[in-house]
């Protein structure tokens, strides 16, 4: 198949498997994040994409090229690594240009295309500057411009962000996916920021202890996440227990239409705090008590203690429902809304 | 930033003691040097207050000016060797692991408590005929017969960049183990062979340093006066050892301050010529 192909790739350090069994496919075009808590290996993962470490087992394929083995500086690769690591010796134009120098371009075609590049990136008129002098935005898109100087097959990009305030990450997550559109290149970002990621990819792939837990877009990765982890980790949710009592199941005590799978007993049924609906206390629904409020203006949230469970509920400001600390609600789970996870 | 200006004895300490430390071990005595140059010398060995040039006029001659082409020619080659070697071994060392940089540290500063006497008769045994490293090569099979390499100009390099290497791994060292490893990554991942990329990143960056190791070798090999007269014919012999000689056999402490005063001026010209072309190729 065309794109980037991984079989079962491993890499041990030692004892440690930082990447354990991966299979992954990414057509080409294709905008990927690996998100995951650090040392989940996602990091490793996209260096053995670059060739920067060599996978312990398994093979790495382009466009059905067996490249597992080629140096990084045969693979045609733009990258950007979390330093940015500019080169300190050398311009805006000087950084942008030196994929180009080594691949010995002119010095006229190497100018016309720093200047494109700079355009591409917002900076126009940068070549000359000193990369000391450049704020934390504009290193970062000088970056990303020398990274994509070559046209690269591959565009990779090792937690670029995670340097800037939060205010220019979101901006810069938005133009970092509107630029990939405007190109068509096949990027993969590693990240550990779940927003980053829903915001930017076409897949999110979520890593935990060197294996992918779960592949797929984001809006299913949220509303349909494979296992507790990807729950807990994508936005936040509840976790409740949930046990079958006979031919009934019973959470937080009370009976459910929540249906297990069959041969299951016990499972966790997550809800996001937004599907979580407060009622009016009453005998067929589960019941809580308000521990917390905290109205943060575009939404309010409710922590709930049911039984030892905490719960939380997010409520819009228009539907607020007039409650505080001590009162006891009923809470409506709706099994459309909510997903059972038996792992 | 704008600071108060200093007031008093105690805010202006930190300027007042370096300036003393200045004053009395270096404007001192190279001022006593300066002086003693335009002294007159006397029979016997002592010299009385005077003004005249005859020292520096002595040395106008063409003896005196090829031993200070010479000197400067060696100090170069020295100081453009030791970066040579230097350099990959720094950079080599710097990319190990902790444990072992410690270990190659210590063997090379190790040679730093070597007296210059104990290092240029060791070289001499090596470099000897009878057992030398050519008696090695005559075992391997590489060479006819053994061969003396002492008295020589290439003893008297080996033995002055082996004296200099240390001190300019010393230099080296601190820029090298702080240069990001990322940036040569990030060469290889713009498509330079890790050759190409150590040439066309790590060397440019660490350009200031490279510059600082060959002066600090080059001052450093202008001032050896016992490694060429122990390993080099008279020809090989530096303005350091007439010095050392006028001084200390024939005592015309004048001629040899005059001398030094000498050297030290084409030395210091050498190194604003350094830092002018290094600032060259900065813009």
């Amino acid at each position: 198949m065309s794109g980037l192909v991984l079989k079962g790739v491993s890499r041990d350090f030692g004892p440690v498997k930082a990447v354990n069994d991966v299979d992954l496919e990414v057509p080409n075009g294709r905008f990927v994040c690996l998100l995951g808590p650090s040392g989940c290996g996602k990091t490793t993962l996209l260096r053995m994409i670059a060739g920067l470490d060599l996978p312990t087992t398994g093979t790495i394929s382009i466009d059905g090229e067996d490249i597992t083995h080629q140096p990084t500086h045969k693979r045609n690769l733009g990258m950007v690594f979390q330093s940015l690591a500019l080169f300190p010796h050398l311009t805006v134009g000087g950084n942008i240009a030196y994929a180009l120098r080594i691949r010995g371009l002119s010095k006229e075609e190497q100018a016309r295309r720093v200047e494109e590049l700079l355009a591409l990136v917002h900076l126009p008129g940068y070549a000359d500057r000193a990369v000391a002098k450049l704020s934390g935005g504009q290193r970062q898109r000088v970056a990303i411009a020398r990274a994509l100087a070559v046209s690269p097959r591959l565009f990779l990009l090792d937690e670029p962000l995670s340097a800037l305030d939060a205010k220019l990450r979101e901006a810069m997550q938005v133009e970092l996916r509107q630029l990939q559109q405007q190109l068509g290149i096949t990027t993969i970002v590693v990240t550990h920021d779940q927003r980053e990621a829903m915001t930017m990819a076409d897949t999110v792939i979520v890593m935990k202890g060197g294996e992918i837990r779960q592949a797929a877009s984001p809006v299913e990765i949220y509303r349909k996440p494979a296992d507790t982890f990807v729950a807990d980790f994508i936005g936040s949710t509840n976790l409740i227990d949930i046990v079958r009592d006979g031919d009934r199941t019973m959470l937080l005590g009370r009976p459910s239409a929540v249906a297990l799978p069959y041969g299951v007993s016990k499972a966790t049924l997550s809800v996001r705090p937004e599907d979580v609906e407060l009622v009016a206390p009453s005998s067929d629904l589960p019941e809580a008590t308000v521990t917390f409020v905290r109205d943060l203006g575009g939404a309010i949230e409710f922590f709930l203690d049911a039984d030892g469970t905490q719960v939380v509920a997010v409520t819009s400001p228009r539907s607020r429902p007039q409650l505080a600390i001590g009162d006891r609600v009923g809470l409506r789970l709706d099994p459309a809304h909510s997903v059972v996870l038996t792992r | 930033m704008r600071r108060e200006p200093a007031r008093g004895f105690v805010q202006h300490l930190p300027v007042i003691f370096p300036g003393l430390m200045l004053t009395i071990f270096f404007i001192v005595p190279f001022g006593t040097m300066v002086a003693v140059s335009f002294f007159r010398r006397q029979q016997g060995g002592f010299y009385v207050p005077d003004f005249v040039l005859a020292n520096y006029a002595r040395f106008l001659t063409p003896f005196f000016g090829n031993v200070l082409i010479f000197s400067l020619y060696l100090a170069i080659a020295v100081a453009v060797v030791s970066l040579i070697v230097a350099v990959p071994f720094t950079y080599l060392i710097a990319r190990s692991r902790r444990q072992t940089q410690v270990i190659w540290l210590v063997a090379l500063l190790s040679i730093l408590s070597l007296s210059e006497v104990i290092i240029g008769f060791a070289w001499s045994t090596l470099l000897s005929r009878t057992a030398g490293i050519t008696n090695l090569l005559v075992w391997l099979g590489l060479m006819q017969a053994p061969q003396a390499l002492v008295p020589g100009f290439g003893a008297v390099l080996t033995g002055m960049v082996y004296q200099a290497m240390p001190y300019a791994v010393l230099v080296l060292y601190p820029s090298m183990v702080r240069l990001d490893p990322t940036l040569t990554e990030v060469a290889r991942t713009l498509g330079a062979s890790p050759l190409k990329a150590f040439f066309t990143v790590v060397l440019p960056a660490l350009r200031t340093t490279l510059i600082a190791t060959l002066i600090m070798a080059f001052i450093f090999a202008l001032g050896s006066y016992l490694l060429p007269q122990i390993l080099g014919r008279p020809s090989h012999w530096t303005l350091s050892v007439l010095i050392t000689d006028q001084a200390l056999y024939q005592s015309n402490m004048p001629f040899a301050a005059a001398m030094a005063v000498f050297l030290v001026l084409v030395s210091l010209a050498l190194v604003s010529l350094t830092m002018f072309a290094g600032k060259k190729l900065e813009a």
